[in-house]
């Protein structure tokens, strides 16, 4: 019965917080293989289930089984698990650099590989994503090299974008992984923008759009949807819910609507939620959504049901408002170890191979780290010039920045 | 050689250019089969199709944020956002995102844009319809602000605002659309085809970017303005018999600093005017760097007229307008000074 009453002010909160016992029983986990797989001509209206299941394909035994699995050959998946160990051991590295005071700053991916990772494997070459600060497996998996990535990140001589970025805020247009703002949710509607401009130039690459759950409460996250629904841009618009938007949990963006893939229904775009931490699942549905795009049938919005398992980033402390030993409670457990045990299971790989996998990709890394400080770090070694700070503001240096950089004596 | 209203040259500059460049791409809210609430685009979509002239949804974040990923993809956009009063939802796009992409990615992504917009007052708008926002854009490292005041220079600075290879805020004052204006809102205007700055070439031609001009050539002070508010300095001039020299700027970033220097240590006296409210407004920044520039060849403090700082009201128009009797005040003061 409605309630007359006084009005009362709703704010949602987490199930638990710090000191509490982990508890993710409210997440309802689907068996894998159980989503069917439609073709990507199917009409969205007939999908809308989708936007409230989870599409999974490794199941707890490490099989791969059900309609989404099976694209992916044992190389590629082999291929898979070394980039997203590397991602890892990459921000490990990169971690322990800001602590040593090499980099003012940096964000780390835990938990959350398998979502750049396998997404970047389902593009083709002269597609453009829009990341966000937490989707370094695209270049990763793209072959792009650590050493000009740990350049960025210390900010030093040889760094592509010359001083001027906070770390991780990467850009290769040749990789196809466009400049990263800082600011959020503005790529959403850039990506749009993008896939637009390939359609009016009757092209064939495609765009894909990047977000978190927090910054889904953006208005340009909104009128990206308008735009991608209105013109049927070919754009994949993907949502990573790793259920914290720094110390904020995920139900204050999310409010009534039940999920984030949801958001997309009003729309009209079909809308698939997909276990984040699964490599194979993730590969799948992102090849599904890109081969919609590029038939011409629009957009999808793809929800990446994942859990951030280290700090927002190097000035965060999760222990002050979440449990600490939530991420081991997560339900969907690790996307290294799951896909690790998957090739296990398929009798490709064994943990004595792991094992050495692991010790030849830190020394790699640790390689790509000495040749990076070699060319400097944050506060020491070769660094961009003063000169460089007054270059690249337009096409060509205007009088009143000429006059400036005279004033600044270089 | 043809007579054109600003309007008609606007629309022609989008014309020339997309006939010339299919990168071109103009669209915003009712731009499309309409042409836009003030027809600057009415014709674009039967020529050049769909794909090139199109409507958009009423979201200015979208409109500006969405011609960002063209532009980084490869087009030309040429965007339309109904009125400057409009601006704001897109502002954290020009701001962050289009001014920065240049720089912040090293030349790797670049943002090739124009947003144009209708500015400034005389229209009985009110509020939503009569502002002059440009200097939250002359604040901002990494955009072109321009502010046309008449067809021959709009379509000019229009071409070359679309072929320049960075972002570019194009501010057209709104009651200039039809003819010149001097503030005098109880006489008839007189129409762009009786004036000599309504001839309008055809074809392609450009106004570099960062080039003021002088409309009135004087020796006892130089008056710095743009806009409708060129024509209000003229009439100013006229009327108190004051030699002023007034300068259209233009292009408010970059400035034409040489040219601005030049007058006022030829008049040793300068009055900057705007629309825009005073304080904070782009005349403070004029002042200074007259100041900085020219402080041993003044002879009289450097005097601004501008919007009073309210918002723009409805009713009082006339009495917020810096008319041609206030600016003409500021002269007469300036020189006694």
């Amino acid at each position: 019965m409605a309630d007359a009453g006084m009005l009362r002010f709703h704010v949602p909160e987490p199930e638990v917080r710090p000191g509490g016992t982990p508890d993710f029983s409210n997440v309802t986990i689907p068996k894998a293989g159980s989503v069917p797989r439609p073709e990507i001509d199917v009409d969205p209206r007939t999908i809308r289930d989708m936007a409230f299941s989870i599409i999974r394909v490794l199941n707890r035994a490490g099989e791969a089984v059900g309609p989404w699995a099976g694209l992916l050959s044992d190389q590629e998946l082999l291929e898979g698990l070394r980039h997203m160990m590397t991602l890892r051991t990459f921000d490990a590295r990169m971690q322990m650099a800001q602590r040593q005071g090499k980099t003012s700053f940096y964000m780390q991916h835990l938990g959350e590989e398998a979502v750049s990772c396998a997404f970047r494997k389902a593009l083709q070459p002269g597609d453009m994503n829009f990341p966000t600060y937490r989707q370094a497996g695209l270049l990763i998996a793209d072959g792009y090299p650590m050493v000009t990535m740990m350049n960025q990140i210390y900010s030093n001589e040889a760094d592509p974008l010359k001083g001027r970025q906070l770390p991780v805020m990467y850009s290769s247009k040749e990789h196809g992984f466009f400049s990263i703002s800082g600011n959020l949710a503005t790529q959403y509607i850039q990506a749009v923008g993008w896939a637009m401009a390939s359609a009016i130039s009757n092209d064939s690459r495609i765009a894909a759009a990047w977000i978190g759950d927090g910054s889904t409460a953006e208005s340009d996250f909104h009128a990206a949807l308008v735009f991608a629904s209105t013109y049927k841009a070919p754009v994949v618009l993907n949502v990573v819910n790793n259920q914290w938007a720094i110390s904020t949990f995920q139900g204050i963006a999310r409010g009534g609507s039940g999920t984030f893939a949801a958001r997309g229904l009003g729309f009209g775009i079909p809308s698939l939620r997909v276990d984040g931490n699964d490599y194979l699942a993730v590969h799948a549905v992102a090849k599904w959504a890109a081969e919609r795009a590029r038939a011409n049938l629009g957009p999808t919005l793809v929800e990446y049901v994942t859990y951030r398992a280290g700090a927002h980033s190097t000035s965060d402390d999760p222990s002050a408002y979440r449990p600490k030993a939530e991420s081991d409670a997560w339900p969907l457990g690790d996307p290294v170890i799951r896909l690790k045990n998957h090739l296990i299971q398929k009798g490709v790989w064994s943990e004595d191979r792991h094992t050495q996998a692991e010790a030849e990709i830190l020394e790699t890394v640790i390689a790509a780290q000495k040749e990076a400080e070699g060319h400097g770090t944050l506060h020491a070694g070769g660094k961009p010039s003063t000169r460089d700070m007054f270059e690249g503001v337009y096409a060509e240096m205007p009088p009143h920045l000429r006059r400036q950089r005279q004033q600044a004596g270089v | 050689m043809p007579r054109r209203t600003m309007i008609e040259a606007i629309r022609d500059a989008m014309d020339v250019s997309m006939g010339r460049d299919e990168r071109v791409i103009v669209y915003g809210e009712d731009v499309g089969f309409f042409g836009g609430v003030f027809r600057a685009t009415q014709g674009l979509q039967a020529k050049y199709g769909k794909s090139r002239c199109f409507d958009a949804p009423i979201s200015e974040s979208g409109i500006v944020g969405s011609a960002i990923g063209m532009a980084a993809y490869g087009l030309r956009p040429c965007v339309e956002v109904q009125f400057a009063d409009y601006v704001y939802p897109a502002y954290d796009q020009i701001v962050s995102e289009a001014a920065r992409l240049r720089y912040r990615s090293n030349g790797d992504f670049t943002c090739p844009i124009v947003v144009r917009m209708p500015t400034g007052g005389g229209i009985f708008g009110g509020q939503t319809h009569s502002q002059s926002p440009e200097a939250l854009f002359t604040h901002v490292s990494g955009l072109k602000v321009i502010v046309p005041s008449n067809p021959h220079d709009a379509k000019g600075l229009l071409i070359a605002a679309i072929e320049d290879p960075d972002p570019v805020i194009f501010l057209e004052p709104k009651r200039l659309y039809n003819g010149p204006f001097d503030g005098h809102h109880d006489k008839p205007v007189t129409p762009w085809s009786k004036h000599e700055l309504g001839e309008v070439p055809d074809g392609h031609y450009t106004i570099p970017l960062g080039k003021a001009a002088i409309r009135r050539q004087g020796s006892a002070v130089t008056v710095l303005a743009y806009g409708t508010m060129v024509y209000v300095a003229q009439a100013a001039a006229e009327e108190t018999g004051i030699d002023a020299e007034v300068i259209d700027l233009r292009t408010l970033l970059p400035l034409d600093l040489d040219t601005i220097v030049a007058s006022v240590k030829k008049t040793g006296r300068c009055v900057v005017v705007h629309e825009a409210t005073l304080t904070s407004g782009f005349g403070a920044e004029l002042v200074s760097l007259v100041q900085e520039n020219c402080f041993y060849h003044l002879e009289a403090p450097v005097a601004r007229v501008a919007g009073w700082d309210t918002p723009y009201p409805h009713a009082q128009e006339w009495d917020y307008f810096p008319g041609p009797a206030r600016v003409g005040r500021a002269l007469v003061e300036t020189l006694e000074a």
